[in-house]
């Protein structure tokens, strides 16, 4: 018969609560570094110089086609042999940021290829200068349209940061995995990490569909497009 | 000490990359079979199945395959069947990609136009009848290039298979970085075969994509 201990498990909710806190934290500066570096690629990709729509494809699918978890060694393991000596937290964000970037960089794309030349015509010809084009114009409309896509994603590179526990970042997974490490609850310490990362999935989703609109592309979703 | 030269390190990352490419036919193979059936039993409306294969799809896709992997690794112990990595890597990545691949295919066979179902119905065919003579092709040639660009996805999953034990390319590459203290050199070259791996699918899947809206 089996037994399962999920007191034992439970009885440490403060270590899960940091870990589920330290994934919020982590997921939060790389989804807002990320999806601007990622929103400046995409216009680069769209609209820039030949050259620049090169060097920007190369990183979109350098970081696409290889695993997240190659990616955090890389930066974390291999960048110290170049002199520079990051912290593992560090190392998560900025692997989170380059992983989120690239995805972000093709999503912002869709948007801001799908505007209509019009608009772009119609903005200079109101001598707005080209930051007011791309800031006031052009973005908003684009961003709302590709929102649902850009809002999976984040979810995606959250869920993904269970990886960085592996290299002794200390959020949710790390958590889990220091708890089974004290009781043996291996299994019991999973599920309930698990259960909190469905939770937090559900949760950020929701609050970025509603945030979106509210505070990122505002006032352009609602006067219509 | 040994010591390894940069053939060295590629040579036995490419042996390694075999388990990669076969962990991920395994979890393509069988993620696709209990993907379709899990279709099958949603569109042929068997009681449960609309509400069931939405919470598993909810649940793979809402959480970290991390987890799905630590959970089938321990979870399969607890009932008492003697688990290798191998198994447990398999079972779980099988699992994780017939929540994605059964969610994608639904999306392919519902941009089969309703007239067509009801065409069928209207000729007296039977559910099997319907699925493998019109609705079926249909999907199939809509469902192509989305699921050869989730092959991407599968293959890079398997790196994580590394963390409990099961040694393919990106455990290799931790292997050799001890042994060698080159982790620059040997990540980036994990990295360059993953890339050899993925990008061809990654541009097949793509010149699918763009063959089929021409068609259209």
């Amino acid at each position: 018969m089996i037994q399962l201990d999920f007191i034992a498990v439970l009885e440490q909710w403060p270590a899960l609560l940091r870990g589920a806190g330290f994934t919020l934290g982590l997921s939060a500066a790389a989804a807002v570094v990320g999806v601007s570096v990622g929103v400046a690629c995409g216009w680069a990709r769209a609209l820039g110089p030949a050259w620049l729509q090169r060097v920007v494809g190369v990183y979109v699918e350098l970081i696409r086609n290889t695993p997240f978890i190659v990616q955090l060694f890389f930066i974390y393991f291999g960048l110290p042999s170049l002199g520079l000596k990051l912290s593992p937290e560090l190392a998560s964000i900025i692997a989170m940021v380059v992983n989120l970037g690239a995805y972000a960089a093709e999503i912002a794309r869709a948007g801001i290829e799908g505007t209509p030349r019009g608009q772009f015509e119609a903005a200079r010809s109101l001598a707005l200068t080209e930051w007011q084009v791309i800031t006031r114009v052009v973005l908003p409309p684009a961003l709302a349209r590709v929102w649902p896509a850009m809002v999976s994603q984040i979810v995606i590179v959250m869920l993904g940061s269970a990886v960085c526990g592996q290299i002794s970042a200390q959020e949710l997974s790390y958590a889990a995995n220091l708890i089974q490490s004290r009781n043996f609850r291996a299994f019991e310490a999973y599920i309930i990490a698990t259960a909190i990362y469905l939770l937090l999935a559900i949760g950020v989703r929701q609050f970025l569909n509603w945030a979106g609109p509210r505070w990122i592309f505002g006032r352009v979703a609602q006067s219509g497009r | 000490m040994v010591d390894f030269s940069l053939w060295d390190i590629f040579r036995n990352l490419l042996l390694a990359a075999r388990w990669t490419v076969g962990l991920s036919l395994i979890a393509f193979i069988g993620g696709g079979l209990v993907g379709l059936g899990l279709l099958l039993a949603r569109l042929a409306k068997l009681p449960g199945a609309q509400h069931g294969v939405a919470t598993y799809v909810q649940v793979f896709q809402g959480t970290p395959l991390l987890m799905q992997l630590f959970l089938t690794y321990f979870g399969l112990a607890l009932v008492g069947i003697n688990v290798s990595a191998w198994v447990a890597a398999g079972v779980a990545l099988t699992l994780y990609t017939s929540a994605f691949l059964t969610e994608i295919w639904r999306g392919c066979v519902s941009a089969v136009p309703k007239g067509q179902w009801e065409a069928s119905e209207s000729l007296a065919l039977g559910f099997s009848e319907t699925m493998r003579h019109v609705i079926g092709p249909q999907a199939l040639r809509i469902a192509i290039p989305p699921t050869v660009g989730f092959l991407v996805q599968v293959i890079k999953g398997t790196a994580l298979a590394s963390v409990i034990g099961f040694i393919e390319l990106t455990k290799a590459g931790t292997m050799i970085t001890n042994a060698t203290f080159r982790p620059f050199t040997v990540y980036a070259c994990v990295a360059l075969m993953y890339f050899m791996l993925c990008w061809p699918v990654s541009a097949y899947s793509r010149k699918l994509e763009r063959s089929f809206r021409r068609g259209h």
